[in-house]
């Protein structure tokens, strides 16, 4: 069977995650002899999928739609929080103990409480174009950040308190102000964050080939082209906005089950701008490269332990030495060879060959 | 101005509002009527009592001097710009208070003078753009891959395909939009344009860059596109070989006011057009 370019390069990446989650199940489960994942690095696992997909998510607001958020952790803290009040009242209310339901429940919760926070604030920004879009999202995610830092939400048999600024609120606190959420079960595991990936590659790969998807690329590269050829322009910025918000919100859930303690200063503004540049590492608009870069990013400060002091030193050489390579026209080269060498075109033959040369030129 | 050596043949003939149609379309509502158009920027009269026709199947030009005010005519006709003054009639419809979406949707299409195509995605795709809003179906059925999905992308990469056709461009239709020749862009864009289903084409500079084979192939494709879609074309153009050859009417605009209007011949025996283009002659 042939297929198109773009059908293939979606699996490759599908492909890639599934590889790279047997790999590390059998790591941990040490079938190999030798072969058997530290401590260390097995705390890393849910990050890493929380990364990763925090990544993709911002690639659609950023290489998809073309508009620079700086405030993508903001959503994702209203997702761990509202992710976390939802388990512990499950837990609470209704003795909910499945843990795998529970925590979906939690992760579609931080989904839609984020989407919502997502259309709130995408009335106001996305009004605003280039930087002045991009400073106001970094001034909202610290308002979530900083409204989430004076809320109370406490659970008194099945039912639910929230106040403001004021910690006295009958039963036992679930969100204690700038405490953060405490005493939560670490229910997340690492099948969950490997599904949330595959979840998140098949909402963002398929909104980016079809109609909706398109229309917001087409706003991207020509938003007076766009306009004229009848594309609501406000309506597919706000779809990709909210899309991207939500992903994070689950991201958020899945992160805030993964500790016992939660606080807000965790959504800070670096958390933002960290994913910013697994994004740009990987490649604007390239969601592979997204998650490749997420992957090695958050476990090269672990792997570079052995440098001690040394260890951010090491890090930002490797970034700047990362972003060169990735520019040289020799990496350039061999990606080339790669693609057309017999192992790809052999396992995902390819409708047009015309086609994948263009791209190459680009 | 003899030196053109096609001529548009078509009778014309006045309408009630001292406008002039094609005679074929005098029976038919016309599909563009606009009536003391103005826009004023600051005090600046860009375009001022602007007053045109265009008949349900005509080719129609605009023409004059850099800075005339005809890219400006074209921003209000597609409601880029809101004007201040008059109103413009689609379709026996008016436009007022739409926006260059509603606009589209109502039945215009255009194309820019520096291009603007989606040069990040492929040929097929910038059409596809274009068939937007003919060929629907919602984020969730785009998302979880529904029925709606197989068939109305199966409907649009053959419509897209259909439509590129006219240009004997579906062997590009893989290739990416920014990497096609200059010339090949400018028909691209006229693609783009018709697959929104237009009933008013307006196509600004179409020959500019174009060689004079390139020209002559595109003033052959323009009363095709005519012909087969039954649509009316309005151009902006300063190649005079085309806008003689192919408009039946022309307008000819002159520090953002009419200063002629008519056939191919007329305009170019009128010393006022002339005087526009060329300046005064020197008094004997």
């Amino acid at each position: 069977m042939k297929i198109s370019k773009k059908f293939r390069s979606n699996l490759i990446t599908y492909a890639l995650v599934i590889l790279a989650f047997v790999i590390c199940q059998i790591a941990i489960e040490g079938i190999i002899p030798g072969f058997k994942m530290t401590r260390s690095l097995k705390g890393q696992l849910v990050p890493i999928c929380v990364y990763i997909v925090m990544a993709v998510s911002l690639n659609l607001t950023v290489g998809i739609s073309g508009e620079l958020s700086l405030g993508h952790a903001g959503f994702m803290s209203v997702g761990a929080f509202s992710g976390i009040i939802m388990s512990s009242w499950l837990l609470g209310a209704f003795q909910f103990e499945n843990e795998t339901l529970r925590l979906l429940i939690a992760m579609i919760t931080g989904g839609v409480m984020a989407g919502i926070a997502g259309v709130l604030i995408g009335i106001p920004v996305l009004r605003l174009r280039g930087d002045y879009l991009a400073i106001v999202t970094l001034a909202f995610g610290e308002i979530i950040r900083n409204v989430l830092n004076c809320l109370y939400f406490s659970l008194d048999g099945g039912r639910l308190y929230v106040s403001f600024n004021n910690p006295d609120i009958p039963g036992k606190l679930l969100l204690n102000g700038p405490t953060g959420a405490t005493g939560v079960g670490k229910i997340a595991t690492f099948t969950m964050g490997f599904v949330l990936i595959l979840f998140t590659l098949f909402v963002v790969l398929n909104l980016i080939n079809s109609r909706s998807g398109r229309a917001i690329m087409a706003i991207r590269d020509n938003r007076i082209a766009a306009e004229s050829m009848g594309i609501n322009v406000t309506k597919y910025k706000m779809m990709a906005f909210v899309v991207s918000a939500a992903l994070a919100g689950m991201a958020g859930a899945l992160y805030g089950l993964n500790y016992s303690t939660v606080t807000a200063t965790k959504f800070r503004f670096d958390t933002s701008i960290l994913v910013l540049v697994f994004v740009v590492l990987g490649g604007i608009g390239n969601i592979r490269g997204s998650i490749i870069a997420a992957t090695v990013l958050t476990i090269l400060p672990e792997v570079l332990r052995a440098f001690s002091d040394y260890r951010m030193l090491v890090y930002a050489i490797v970034l700047i030495v990362v972003m060169l390579a990735t520019n040289s026209p020799l990496l350039g080269n061999l990606k080339n060879k790669l693609r057309s060498s017999k192992l790809v075109t052999r396992f995902f033959p390819l409708k047009e060959e015309a086609a994948i040369k263009e791209g190459d030129e680009k | 101005m003899s030196q053109y050596k096609r001529k548009s043949d078509t009778k014309m003939v006045p309408v009630p509002s001292m406008a002039i149609v094609p005679e074929r379309d005098i029976d038919k509502a016309p599909v563009l009527e606009a009536r003391h158009l103005g826009i004023e920027f600051g005090g600046l009269k860009a375009v001022d009592d602007f007053n045109l026709i265009i008949g349900k199947t005509e080719i129609a030009g605009l023409i004059g001097p850099n800075g005339a005010g005809k890219t400006t005519v074209f921003n209000l006709l597609t409601k880029v710009y809101q004007p201040t003054h008059g109103t413009v009639l689609l379709n026996g419809k008016d436009t007022h208070g739409m926006n260059t979406v509603q606009a589209n949707k109502a039945g215009i299409a255009r194309t820019f003078q520096n291009i603007r195509l989606f040069n990040n995605m492929t040929v097929e795709d910038n059409v596809r753009i274009g068939l937007h809003n003919q060929v629907r179906y919602g984020m969730f059925s785009g998302i979880f891959r529904l029925p709606a999905y197989w068939m109305q992308e199966k409907k649009q990469h053959e419509k897209a395909l259909d439509l590129l056709s006219i240009f004997d461009m579906q062997d590009m239709a893989g290739v990416k939009a920014g990497s096609l020749p200059y010339g090949a862009q400018r028909r691209l864009e006229i693609v783009r344009a018709l697959a929104t289903n237009p009933s008013l084409l307006l196509l600004d500079e179409p020959a500019a860059g174009m060689n004079p084979h390139e020209t002559e192939e595109l003033m052959e494709n323009i009363i095709k596109i005519r012909d087969q879609f039954q649509i009316a074309v309005l151009l902006i153009e300063h190649d005079m070989n085309l806008v003689m050859g192919i408009c039946e009417g022309i307008c000819v605009l002159n520090y953002g006011r009419i200063i002629a209007k008519g056939t191919a011949d007329e305009i170019q025996n009128n010393p006022v057009v002339i005087e526009a283009y060329l300046g005064k002659q020197k008094e004997a």
